[in-house]
């Protein structure tokens, strides 16, 4: 008896944890190389001040349109500043707007969706709203909603968020439609368990692994939608340093420095091929139903 | 059929009143005075006054509404700021370029991606397929703009093969229309014949195992046959709902890529209305492509019962 309330050794559990963790890479390999960009950006999000070789705001007009040299390693842009921490910063605008962005249009959406699920005459009412929001491009709506807000980031989230939310109310809700039939819940209620329970106890697990997956996507299309605003002139404040914004303002010096709006890009499309690799791999992982459709 | 048909466009009409709801509401509960924020920092009480007159906002908001509602309903969006000139006379004005743009995108985008799709699923597993999945999980990824760029850098600065910009119309010149169009069309279209040859290599993957298809196979037909008579035309009710889902991407889609090769499209007018605040612009484009996108939907919805005789609602 007393043998069995000993601590286990680390020598059972280990190896076992080592075979999980080799097994994880040789299965999804993509999606353990899109964890590992993503680390590395939110690092750089993070540590941006440290690692940034200098301030990206700063202006040194003597040294315009440097190429890549040992002090500026991704060379400087029109107005002399550096190219490289100016790309490191970058990060942080986009990490910011895509977890904020996936995690209020989950929040909001699973509200909604959850509402629209179990009450009835609410639910015709939310779905054809619902349709109609997603009948509206959503980077127009996003554009639309920036340029009458005033440009400031939260208004970036928040008009980005706007559009995301009917798609995750729809999954939400199917969610919700498939639960009520399974015969748990039916047996839930038939004991009488009272709807707000059945709704925590039963349908908010079963939506939790796809709202993770749907939350990836969400995060990817979010950071895509504020590099499109900003690059158009209608996202995040131009003195803040986002990828969007450095290739709009490299925009007229291509021909000449192609790399100040090729570097930027460079690290938003590996930052948004990383977040969708992950997803593809947490729904091979998570929606095994999804994943075989696709 | 035609009860069918009649029933689903009538389901449209709900959904062209959130759409309107939506535009109309956008203005007016943006924080700030709207007519103030059209007007600029520089205007004068009067031209705030005169802009505000102009779009009807000293009226009681109901009113505003409907008298609003009835002039999309008569076709008319308004009229813009900067150049007085009726909003749809400027979606006229700019359509063809941005017409062109997404429609060679469509047929190239199918052209490439249907025979990648049922390629990879013949060859299913192997180093074929593997390399259309990895193709099409980075032609989802990289943005339209990146992409845009790089092709310049590639194929316009450094192989000059192709103009940086600019738009030529097919019906002045054909041959510098291509020209010019090329590199639009790959950009935009990559991230369609991504979603269509991964749609495609998923729904032929899933027929093939059919029996019929066994049948077909046992019967001694040619595998071309198999694989294009009867795998990819049932597989052509998800291909065709890929495409309406595409339409919306589409839309976005143009708005970038206009930017980025300088063609005087609806993008660009949106971009430009955007620069300046011309509100009635915004709002009439955004009315215009929820109309397109609600349309083709509907086409898309009617062209399922034709395609597939199982389809009934």
């Amino acid at each position: 008896m007393s043998d069995l309330l000993q601590p286990r050794g680390e020598a059972v559990i280990a190896p076992r944890d080592l075979r999980g963790r080799r097994g994880l890479f040789a299965r999804q390999p993509l999606a353990v190389l899109g964890a590992a960009i993503i680390v590395v950006m939110a690092l750089a999000a993070l540590g941006a001040p440290l690692i940034a070789p200098v301030d990206p705001l700063a202006l040194d007009p003597l040294r315009r349109l440097r190429p890549p040299s040992e002090i500026n390693w991704f060379g400087t842009d029109q107005f002399g500043r550096d190219v490289f921490s100016r790309v490191v910063f970058g990060a942080r605008v986009s990490l910011i707007v895509g977890v904020a962005v996936a995690a209020l249009s989950v929040a909001i959406g699973l509200a909604i969706g959850l509402a629209a699920g179990y009450v009835h005459w609410l639910d015709a009412v939310v779905m054809r709203v619902m349709d109609g929001l997603m009948a509206i491009p959503g980077v127009l709506l996003a554009i639309a909603l920036v340029s009458l807000s005033g440009a400031s980031l939260t208004t970036v989230i928040v008009a980005i968020t706007v559009p995301e939310v009917p798609r995750v109310v729809r999954l939400v809700r199917s969610v919700v439609l498939s639960v009520r039939e399974e015969p748990y819940v039916e047996a839930a209620i038939a004991v009488g368990t009272r709807l707000p329970l059945i709704l925590v106890r039963h349908v908010l697990p079963n939506s939790i692994p796809p709202l993770i997956v749907q939350a990836t996507y969400i995060c990817a299309s979010a950071m895509l939608t504020e590099a499109i605003l900003s690059f158009l002139g209608a996202g995040t404040p131009p003195e803040i340093p986002s990828w969007g914004n450095m290739m709009a303002e490299g925009r007229l010096f291509f021909p000449i420095a192609p790399r100040i709006v090729l570097l930027p890009g460079v690290a938003l499309a590996l930052t948004i091929l990383a977040v969708n690799v992950l997803g593809d791999g947490l729904r091979d992982r998570l929606d095994p139903k999804l994943a075989k459709r696709m | 059929m035609l009860a069918f048909v009649v029933q689903r466009v009538l389901a449209t009409i709900p959904v062209m009143g959130v759409v309107a709801f939506v535009v109309f509401l956008l203005l007016r509960l943006s924080p700030g005075d709207p007519a103030a924020v059209i007007a600029g920092d520089y205007a004068t009480a009067e031209q705030v006054e005169r802009i505000r007159a102009q779009l009807g906002l000293n009226l009681p908001i109901y009113s505003q509404f409907f008298t609003w509602l009835g002039q999309i309903l008569r076709g008319d969006l308004g009229v813009s700021i900067f150049s007085n000139l009726p909003v749809t006379t400027l979606i006229a004005q700019r359509i063809e370029p941005t017409l062109m743009l997404a429609l060679t995108t469509i047929v190239f985008s199918i052209v490439v991606a249907v025979p990648l799709g049922v390629l990879a699923a013949w060859k299913a597993n192997s180093w074929i397929d593997r390399a259309v999945m990895m193709f099409a999980v980075i032609g989802f990824s990289v943005p339209v703009f990146v992409l845009g760029y790089f092709l310049i850098y590639g194929f316009a600065l450094g192989l000059n093969w192709f103009p940086v910009q600019g738009y030529r119309s097919p019906f002045d010149s054909p041959a510098a229309f291509l020209h010019h169009i090329a590199l639009p069309t790959l950009t935009l279209s990559a991230i369609f014949i991504a979603l269509i040859a991964r749609i495609t290599r998923a729904t032929v993957l899933e027929v093939l195992s059919e029996d019929y298809i066994r049948t077909a196979r046992a019967k001694g037909q040619s595998e071309r046959k198999v694989l294009f008579r009867h795998a990819l035309k049932n597989a052509a009710v998800p291909i065709v709902t890929v495409i309406g889902l595409g339409v919306a991407l589409l839309i976005g889609g143009v708005v970038v890529t206009e930017s980025v090769f300088n063609i005087p499209g609806l993008g660009r007018l949106v971009v430009d209305a955007i620069l300046k605040r011309d509100y009635p612009i915004i709002q009439g484009l955004i009315l215009f492509f929820s109309f397109i996108y609600i349309v083709l939907n509907l086409l898309i919805d009617i062209a399922y019962t034709l395609l597939d005789p199982r389809i009934r609602y």
